[in-house]
């Protein structure tokens, strides 16, 4: 009996293992077009920022293959959706590599998202592209202190944006006092806050507070109570903008009418619809760009997006596209489009004309890029400052 | 002393929701002995009715409420006869299974059909903020909707269990079906009826939640729910005055631990409570211990 | 020792996953279908299995048998230490005390920094190998099989009938109970280490609810009461699963549809309580008689 079941199972498993292997078999190689992987959050709690990211990748590429494609082949985009998830993220990336077969990944839009498989990268050896992932952790190991050899982004990283923005607080709001409220389970919230801090309080302001929300959470108030009782002259929120939206509508509800601010977490138009643009009075971020720069590139940009998808290209959406130029200028300088050689190329990228910037990726495989300050007055984002890296 | 006293509005604002999820569950548990699983999602659903009424039809916040409270009502109707009400007699297991089931049926066919992505409901109502004791503590007028809708429902329910003869009827059926039913109530009715009360409840919770924090979504309901469904345990499930006095005890105790302490402890807060209550007073705050009869 | 030239990565990935859930429906199945008692927090269990067998590996360096005892071991602790208290409760409120404790679980991990807190843990060792999940699962069934059909599997099995009468013979019901669970949790465990060990990336949301769900579902397919009910179930929800990894919410969908039906029309489950041998001329029953009910 106890015999009977183990080979019961034992044939059950192998007669599926044959069935398996001829069924799935190997999928045969096209070579007639470039196979890019995007590990994207469609859905889920960042959604918007993966379909704007994608939406921006999309008018690359198809500018691209209309041109002609690069190195003579036509760029093809294997899409999946990572739900937001870090799980569902590092399956995405096991199934682009090891059955898309795709020579380099672009995504995530998120620090969390990504970290979960830059070490499946690695181990294959697939070049990762993020367009907005802003964590350092991304690029460097914070427990070697090396550089990831195959994990590039095309971005600027979160101590640029919290000095940023605590300089900014400091110097042009000319306020001291600021109690700031991150998402503890997003890598990127709690890093963007300790840059914050680190460089407000080099400044010489005080951090009234450091307080914690989950992603999950829906109700801030008694978080915002606590705050507002201690009378903060600025709330720092670097969180997404599922959240914040609901923060900064909560906070004014309660009668906190400090200005408050944040990161590219924010930017997305589902902020307006959560929070409503009153609420939104008042409150800045820092940004990867804005369309309102008068920069022509900006503008033809945001021209040839709207034609597209009929709505204004936001900050994701940017990142988005230029992270596909670079990614074709590596693929074009490296002459053929294999992992390695694209990965070496994308080592040396220097100067590709992006739409947020002057693209050059450097030793730790970040972009040297500045960022844009914009506040938001009636649901839309005014374009503030410009700061150079 | 005014932080306490803010902490304490908002407790029990977020705490007459649970209160009004939890009725539900209260009741429908009293009558047959189900924790209705799903009950959660059908408060999900009065969300979505609601914002379909106040987008698409156009209907101001009172009509909307309304026609939500009805849909969910005949939702409820219909879950129980196809889902429930074969399994009347089977083992617990086999119907509590059920009803995970139909929870997680409700949760990812609305998020098939109407996407995850969080909604925004149109401004209905119009914000605005009070402020009591000179200044320092705000309330605003959704937060005493909420509460004063929820009170008055439950007054509603507690006339409708204890004076009328369908309230008659569900307490007959909760205390004993097979007499009931020897006494010539139509058992079958009496318990629709129970879950078309407690679902239209959970519409107007749903209504009020979409309203007051401007999200609906299809997974909005498991954690609402399932703090309902403590609050209900925290009462004592199945009796109604129970559910209301769980909610607010839940919203205030989460509220506190949220402000005072860390608001990464404000979920585990339920459980915890969930748990205490189950190992030191299964029968909840308000019940009677009941010994199981061989 | 499978080279990637005969299975593809993606084929050998589907095969481990399989050996995993077959271990962790088998698992569950002990508690729930033999011995009665509804857990809806196996999830838990897999959690502690995980995390614990990941410390082992990424920061002591331990050899993967010993990550794999230390994660089965804190798994079964953690079955005792939550199964003491817990079984006195019956039906209901059990159901909701073990979810309810399992996201506890989930609650404590996530605020612990050294356990990686939201974020998880990475870059575990990538131990698991085909060899490793499948020789975990017939280990687990072998001592599952053997433990039901023991005089100790029998006194489970009268609890899960008639917990009254059996206290009254005598049975120490208790005991029983917690035995079953840590046994149970003790497996979870085990399953939780390899798949750390696989995808090599852990945090607390991947053992959240659904995860028990879908052990719960394979479970009650398959039978509660039938081993290789269990096995079979793990093996048809695994592929239905990847099939649908495209529409992942479709997947959950046909999930509950299929609860729901199994539970309307056949609520024992595809095999019931039956067990499968090759001996098929004389069909052996399984371990129990009767019809299987688990009242509360």
């Amino acid at each position: 009996m106890r015999k009977g079941i183990v080979r019961r199972v034992a044939a059950g498993l192998l007669s599926f293992l044959l069935l398996f292997a001829s069924a799935c078999g190997s999928k045969s190689e096209n070579n007639d077009v470039i196979k890019i992987g995007a590990n994207l959050e469609l859905s889920g709690n960042v959604a918007t920022l993966g379909q704007s990211g994608l939406n921006g990748i999309m008018l690359a590429v198809d500018e691209i293959n209309n041109a002609g494609g690069v190195l003579g082949k036509k760029i093809e985009i294997v899409k999946y959706d990572n739900k937001s998830d870090n799980t569902e993220a590092a399956s995405v990336a096991t199934r682009l590599i090891t059955q898309d077969k795709v020579v380099a990944i672009i995504g995530s839009m998120t620090s969390g998202n990504t970290l979960s498989y830059v070490n499946i990268a690695e181990t294959n050896k697939v070049p990762v592209i993020s367009p907005s992932a802003t964590n350092p952790d991304v690029t460097v190991d914070p427990k070697t202190g090396k550089v990831r050899e195959y994990i590039f982004r095309t971005c600027f990283i979160d101590p640029f944006q919290g000095t940023a923005m605590a300089k900014f607080v400091l110097n042009e709001l000319k306020l001291k006092k600021v109690a700031v409220l991150k998402d503890n389970t997003a890598p990127y919230s709690v890093g963007l806050a300790k840059f914050f801090v680190e460089a407000f309080k080099a400044g010489g302001g005080e951090i009234l507070a450091d307080e914690n929300y989950t992603t999950q959470d829906q109700d801030f108030r008694a978080v915002l109570t606590k705050i507002k009782n201690l009378k903060p002259e600025f709330i720092y929120v670097p969180g997404y903008y599922e959240q914040v939206g609901q923060i900064v509508k909560q906070a004014r509800e309660l009668g906190i009418n400090v200005p408050m601010g944040g990161g590219d977490g924010w930017d997305s138009p589902k902020l307006v619809e959560i929070a409503g643009a009153a609420a939104l009075n008042n409150t800045f971020i820092t940004n990867h760009y804005s369309s309102l720069m008068p920069d022509p590139k900006v503008q033809d940009f945001v021209k040839k997006y709207k034609e597209k998808y009929g709505s204004e290209p936001d900050a994701m959406a940017a990142v988005g596209y230029d992270t596909v130029l670079a990614l074709v200028d590596a693929i074009k300088r490296a002459g053929e489009a294999t992992p390695e050689k694209i990965k070496e190329a994308l080592m040396t990228t220097k100067d590709v004309e992006g739409v947020t910037a002057k693209i050059s990726i450097d030793e730790n495989h970040n972009a040297v890029k500045g960022l844009v300050i914009l506040e938001y007055k009636d649901g839309k984002q005014i374009y503030k400052a410009y700061v150079n890296p | 002393m005014n932080e306490f006293i803010q902490q304490l509005i908002n407790g029990i604002s977020v705490g007459s929701i649970y209160a009004l999820i939890a009725l539900g569950y209260t009741m429908v548990y009293g009558i047959i002995k189900l924790i209705n699983f799903a009950h959660g999602d059908v408060y999900m659903l009065g969300a979505f009715a609601g914002l379909y009424a106040t987008l698409v039809l156009k209907m101001s916040f009172v009509p909307a409420l309304i026609f939500s409270m009805i849909v969910c009502a005949i939702l409820g109707i219909i879950i129980e006869r196809l889902a429930y009400r074969p399994l009347r007699n089977s083992p617990k297991i086999v119907i509590l299974i059920t009803a995970i089931g139909v929870s997680l049926f409700l949760e990812y066919t609305t998020m098939f059909f109407l996407g995850p992505q969080p909604r925004a409901f149109p401004e209905v109502f119009k914000h605005a903020s009070y402020t009591l004791l000179g200044g320092k503590v705000t309330i605003s007028n959704q937060e005493i909707l909420i509460i004063a809708v929820t009170v008055i429902l439950m007054i509603l329910l507690q006339y409708i269990v204890h004076n009328t003869k369908i309230g008659k009827a569900m307490r007959a059926v909760s205390y004993d079906m097979q007499a009931a039913r020897l006494m010539g109530i139509n058992v079958d009715t009496t318990i629709s009826i129970t879950f078309a009360l407690g679902s239209a409840l959970a519409a107007a919770a749903g209504v009020l939640v979409g309203i007051y924090y401007n999200k609906v979504f299809p997974l909005m309901g498991i954690m609402f729910g399932l703090k309902a469904f403590v609050s209900a345990v925290l009462g004592g499930i199945g009796i109604i005055p129970g559910a209301m006095a769980g909610g607010f005890i839940l919203g205030i105790t989460e509220s506190l631990v949220s402000g005072y302490g860390s608001s990464l402890y404000r979920d585990p807060v339920a459980f915890v409570i969930l748990i205490i209550i189950l190992l030191v007073k299964p029968s909840g705050l308000f019940g009677k211990n009941v010994r199981e009869k061989v | 020792m499978y080279s990637a030239e005969i299975i593809s990565p993606f084929v050998m990935l589907n095969l481990i996953i399989i050996a995993i859930n077959i271990i962790l429906a088998v698992s569950l199945n002990l508690v729930v279908g033999f011995t009665g008692q509804f857990s809806i927090g196996h999830a838990g269990f897999m959690a502690l299995g995980a995390y614990a067998s990941a410390i082992m590996s990424l920061n002591f360096n331990a050899p993967f048998i010993v990550s794999l005892l230390v994660g089965a071991i804190v798994a079964g602790i953690g079955g005792i230490i939550i199964g003491i208290p817990t079984l006195r409760l019956r039906g209901d409120y059990l159901a909701i005390a073990t979810l309810g404790l399992a996201e506890i679980i989930r609650g404590v991990i996530t605020n612990i920094d050294y356990l990686g807190g939201a974020y998880g843990l990475m870059g575990i060792p990538q131990r698991t190998n085909w060899l490793w999940a499948f020789g975990c699962m017939l280990v687990t069934v072998l001592v599952i099989k053997n433990f039901i059909q023991s005089s100790h599997g029998r006194a489970c099995i009268s609890v899960r009938e008639n917990e009254i009468a059996a206290e009254a013979m005598g049975i120490n019901t208790t005991k029983y109970k917690v035995i079953a669970f840590t046994m149970g949790s003790f497996f979870a465990g085990i399953g939780g280490a390899l798949l750390a060990h696989y995808i090599t990336f852990i945090e607390p949301n991947a053992f959240n609810f659904l995860k028990s769900f879908d052990i719960l579902v394979m479970v009650v397919l398959g039978g509660q009461g039938s081993l290789t009910g269990s096995v079979v179930a793990a093996i048809v929800l695994t592929l239905i699963s990847t099939f649908l990894q495209s529409l992942a919410e479709l997947r959950l969908i046909i999930y509950a549809i299929i609860l729901i039906l199994v539970m309307l029309f056949r609520p024992q489950g595809l095999l019931g309580t039956h067990e499968l041998s090759f001996k098929l001329l004389q069909r052996k029953r399984g371990v129990s008689h009767g019809s299987h009910s688990a009242d509360a």
